[in-house]
């Protein structure tokens, strides 16, 4: 199966510091790619330079075929981004928020307006197509995040703990989003925190100190670490941990 | 260019949307140049006066009348004798005050000298300066009119000729210093607000992330705030003309073209701040203090430049200000042209330029 990210050895350090220490995975096409690690171990550090917004100390990384120190360019027309903050502009409404990143991606108005109609009817927005993105609660405010970041159909869409601060049935809600989007082949990376959302993933790496001790299905981990739960082989590794925030 | 386009598109709606923005926009100038224009005028205008005649004569009446057919000043009263006299003062009523001696009419028209006695209230210094000498000027004018023979033969008489603004009107000062400091205030704060209100929101790393290059969104963020600027050079130029009653001597267009070089080395500035800044609320203190006061300090237009000390008027040249509210002077109250004020427009163009490449510099692609 081809694969759309190669990562090896990817460091990144500041100063003496090292946030994200030689990390070497791939993630194939079409796959749902769990991230974790606690706080500070280095995830975002690390999909910041998978999203060409960080420049790596040293290793090599190609994101959809193209290299992270050169073609920055042609990597950001093939990937999505949501970030752990909210994204969107709060005084635009629904509508315009879609008009507008359809605009900076590129797309035709036909695109744009086919595209939102579908997306406000998935979303079932239709009655708060025209109302201020600031009057709408938090859960539907990040499921229209996550359709705007996939609205161009990159090949990749990283999520960088999207569902922080949502309630359980619109998690459940979003993580249907996410298989949608990786049915029609968009390859998720995501990070969390919660390890009910790493059993939905395809495969997990779990980050320490910026190094990645473990990488597998979440079944050979548990398997691997002679544990039950996701929970638990989370705290085996966690527990090593010297960085503290 | 679509996407650029998009873009800015948003920009207006987020100005449009945030109405109190919208009120500073929009309302500011007009606000200052009716502040300005109206209340804190140094011209001395119908200063209410008292006169005591004692020479009940043709000749004294005639003089009153002159003193107050011009509009320095205005009679209040006629008053009898001095205790009513020192009552006005105390009332607060009045800043000045004639006492026509006996024997006015005969003296005059004799062409003997006669005293003029006059009473100003000189708690304020300057007014009290103004006042004596308008009434000195006046008695002059009067005294020509009345005698045929010249009374004190002058050898030197000096002709002043008040070049540019003949009625010593206060607008053509200011209004030039309010266009500096508007635009300044406007570009440099509003564009260094935006830019720094998307990197805390994150909308920013979105913005990153996307196709859409860095640069452009810097781009995108000036042009909405160029447009409103120009707008607001029209509104401040229309009052102008329209209110305070100040034309413009030179040409539009070159107005027009100086403006929106001032406005970019101002959006220049602000894009600079934006940059080194990470929360709103320091860029817009920056904004305050960095370039308010230096505005109004070192323009020219409330402080004199020439008689600052000289480190200090070594330091006004680095104001952008100062050199736009030079041209726009030159332009419109002397009705220059583009020969006289080439070096200052270099200056102006050089200090944007320095700001645009030391914003694109320092300008991070890359988060961190």
């Amino acid at each position: 199966m081809e694969k759309v990210i190669t990562a090896h050895q990817l460091t990144k350090k500041f100063g003496q510091f090292i946030a994200t220490n030689a990390i070497t995975f791939d993630v194939k096409a079409g796959e749902i790619f769990g991230f974790l690690g606690a706080n500070g171990a280095g995830k975002t550090t690390a999909m910041r330079m998978l999203c060409g917004l960080s420049k790596p100390s040293s290793g090599e990384a190609k994101i959809a075929g193209y290299d992270i120190y050169t073609q920055t360019e042609s990597i950001k027309q093939h990937i999505g981004y949501m970030s752990q903050k909210f994204s969107l502009y709060e005084d635009l409404t629904v509508t315009e928020n879609i008009r507008f990143f359809g605009g900076i991606y590129g797309l035709s108005q036909q695109q744009i307006k086919e595209k939102s109609d579908a997306l406000i009817q998935r979303l079932e927005l239709s009655s708060v197509a025209h109302t201020l993105l600031s009057s709408l609660p938090l859960g539907w405010k990040q499921k229209l995040a996550f359709s705007v970041a996939i609205l161009h159909e990159p090949k990749i869409v990283f999520l960088d703990e999207p569902t922080g601060g949502v309630d359980p049935v619109t998690r459940r809600q979003f993580w249907d989003l996410i298989y949608e989007a990786a049915a029609k082949g968009i390859t998720i990376f995501v990070t969390t925190h919660y390890m009910d959302e790493a059993e939905y993933c395809d495969r997990i790496s779990i980050m320490v100190d910026g190094k990645m001790e473990a990488l597998g299905t979440p079944l050979e981990l548990k398997q691997q670490f002679k544990a039950v739960t996701m929970d638990e082989v989370f705290y085996i590794l966690a527990r090593g941990a010297k960085r503290i925030e | 260019m679509k996407r650029l386009l998009s873009f800015v598109k948003k920009e207006f709606k987020h100005v449009m949307r945030d109405r109190k923005t919208l009120l500073i926009l929009f309302g500011m100038p007009v606000v200052q140049i009716l502040i300005f224009g109206f209340a804190l005028s140094n011209e001395i205008k119908e200063s209410g006066i008292v006169v005591l005649d004692n020479s009940h004569s043709e000749t004294s009446r005639k003089f009153i009348e002159k003193v107050s057919s011009g509009h320095y000043f205005e009679v209040e009263n006629l008053i009898d004798d001095n205790a009513e006299l020192e009552n006005s003062f105390k009332e607060g009523k009045v800043k000045l005050a004639l006492v026509i001696p006996n024997h006015f009419e005969e003296r005059v028209l004799a062409g003997e000298p006669s005293n003029l006695q006059v009473v100003v209230d000189a708690s304020d210094p300057n007014t009290a300066t103004v006042l004596t000498n308008y009434i000195a000027a006046i008695s002059r004018d009067f005294q020509m009119q009345m005698s045929q023979l010249p009374v004190t033969p002058q050898l030197i008489q000096p002709e002043v000729r008040m070049l540019y603004n003949p009625q010593l009107k206060g607008a053509p000062n200011f209004v030039p210093g309010v266009m500096a400091l508007v635009l300044m205030l406007i570009c440099v704060m509003m564009t260094a607000v935006s830019i720094v209100r998307e990197k805390e929101t994150g909308t920013m790393e979105i913005l990153l992330v996307s196709p859409f290059h860095p640069f452009m969104v810097i781009m995108a963020k000036a042009i909405p705030y160029m447009f409103i600027s120009l707008l607001n050079v029209t509104t401040i130029l229309l009052l102008s003309v329209w209110v305070l009653d100040l034309p413009i001597n030179g040409s539009i267009l070159l107005l027009y073209a100086e403006s929106s070089l001032f406005i970019a080395a101002s959006l220049a500035i602000g894009i600079f701040i934006s940059i080194k800044t990470s929360s709103q609320q320091v860029a817009m203190l920056i904004s305050l203090m960095g370039m308010m006061l230096p505005t109004i300090l070192f323009s020219g237009f409330m402080f004199p430049i020439e008689n600052m000390p000289l480190p200090l008027q070594v330091i006004s040249n680095i104001i952008p200000a100062k050199w736009f509210y030079i041209i726009v002077k030159s332009i419109m109250i002397k009705g220059l042209g583009f020969s006289y004020i080439w070096k200052e427009t270099l200056i102006l163009f050089g200090m944007t330029l320095f700001f645009f490449l030391i914003s694109l510099k320092n300008f991070k692609i890359r988060l961190s």
